[in-house]
């Protein structure tokens, strides 16, 4: 069975799908992320899927209940490098990826983790520097 | 009605031996209803063409035009209505431009006194007749070319996806949007969203004269289909009679952030990028 790599960038796991999606391996990979995440203790998952040319509904829901486990763990989960081709079908069967973050690429995708975890801490120390730009009018 | 052979072969002798009269009498009719469009010498080379043709067809026989003899026949006709559809020439101009052969065949005839003119006439001008359609058709198919070979044309030209800022890319859509065009504003945009890995593209509908639930519908696919990819869309350009439409229909954009013009949708993405677009203050001191 294949099984697909997972990699550690910093605090985030990159997850790079290439091959295609079998329940074994769905589930394969959902077993090994979840225990990445908690030895790691990564704060986000990345999803790379610019190899897949379809995304179908069996593929939606593992994003989702990946995007869930992540979630439980206290690690977000990013979708990254949707074709547009890919983004087309989605739309038109009428799937949307419910709970999911979406960026254009890992650069892209890593930023927006970046940028979530500021405003986390951000919120656990109240008067931050927004309090300064906010005082200037 | 298909000619005998025996008239087919009376028409080809008359058609022949009075082949300046005839074609002179021909280019003066066609040359009355074109109002001097076309040159004289290019009219007379035109009927000495169709002239030509007609011989030869029915020197071989041919009953009809339909008839494997006057395969030639066909292709002069269809050359010359295809070249009148593009140079702008009316149906009815290009058709009565074969028309105009009984014209001159009855001038002909009625010098020749023969009791079998009238039904040789006859058998003529339901070959002539023919021919009319023929050309007919080939015009309106010409024409039929011409008009989606623009169509496509304007396709292409009409959906430009522009770069604003670092990081911004814009569709300005003008015309009406129909299931085609969407299609390729919407593929076009989110390849280029992927090309410049762009965060933002604003939908400027300023130039779509009407939104009824259909063009809502598109728009609303390809903002999806951006969210799908990571990217943010911002709709702008919505004009006070189009926003009242699609309150009036019922139209939800639910959390797609819409704006009145460019400009502002351009302040809004800036703002949630961080850029800062500060007015420069006046100078008092002079």
């Amino acid at each position: 069975m294949e099984r697909v790599p997972i990699l550690k960038i910093g605090d985030i796991l990159l997850v790079s799908i290439q091959v295609d999606m079998s329940d074994q391996t769905a589930v394969a990979l959902q077993e090994d992320l979840a225990e990445r995440i908690v030895a790691t203790g990564s704060h986000g998952v990345i999803i790379d899927i610019t190899a897949l040319d379809i995304v179908d509904s069996f593929v939606g829901r593992m994003l989702s209940t990946i995007a869930s486990i992540s979630r439980v763990l206290d690690a977000e989960t990013v979708v990254v490098g949707m074709r547009p081709a890919v983004a087309i079908t989605l739309v038109e069967l009428g799937l949307s990826l419910n709970g999911i973050r979406t960026a254009l690429n890992v650069e892209r995708g890593m930023e927006l983790i970046g940028a979530n975890r500021a405003d986390d801490d951000h919120d656990e120390f109240d008067d931050g520097p927004d309090a300064e730009s906010t005082a200037s009018p | 009605m298909a000619l005998s052979a025996d008239e087919s072969g009376r028409l080809a002798v008359l058609l022949s031996s009075h082949v300046d009269q005839i074609t002179q009498r021909w280019a003066e009719v066609v040359a009355g209803q074109l109002h001097g469009r076309l040159s004289q010498a290019e009219l007379i080379r035109q009927v000495q063409e169709l002239h030509r043709a007609l011989v030869d067809a029915l020197d071989k026989g041919a009953a009809d035009l339909a008839s494997e003899e006057s395969v030639e026949l066909r292709a002069v006709l269809a050359e010359l209505s295809r070249g009148q559809a593009r140079e702008g020439f009316s149906a009815t101009e290009t058709a009565s431009g074969v028309f105009a052969l009984k014209d001159a065949l009855l001038t002909v005839m009625e010098a020749d006194h023969n009791a079998d003119k009238l039904r040789d006439f006859v058998a003529f001008s339901a070959l002539i007749d023919q021919m009319g359609l023929f050309t007919f058709e080939s015009y309106v198919r010409t024409r039929e070319s011409l008009i989606a070979d623009q169509a496509e044309q304007l396709l292409e030209l009409s959906t430009p996806v522009v770069k604003l800022w670092e990081g911004v890319v814009a569709v300005p859509l003008v015309g009406t949007l129909d299931s085609a065009r969407a299609q390729v504003v919407m593929e076009r945009l989110l390849q280029t969203l992927v090309e410049t890995s762009s965060p933002y593209a604003i939908i400027d509908i300023t130039g779509v004269p009407a939104v009824d639930t259909q063009v809502a519908q598109h728009i609303l696919k390809t903002v999806v289909a951006a969210r799908l990819m990571g990217a943010d869309c911002i709709i702008s350009g919505i004009r006070p009679q189009i926003a009242q439409t699609i309150v009036a229909l019922g139209i939800e954009f639910g959390d797609i952030a819409t704006k009145a013009s460019l400009a502002d949708a351009l302040r809004h993405v800036l703002r949630l990028t961080g850029v800062e677009t500060s007015r420069r203050q006046p100078r008092r001191e002079l």
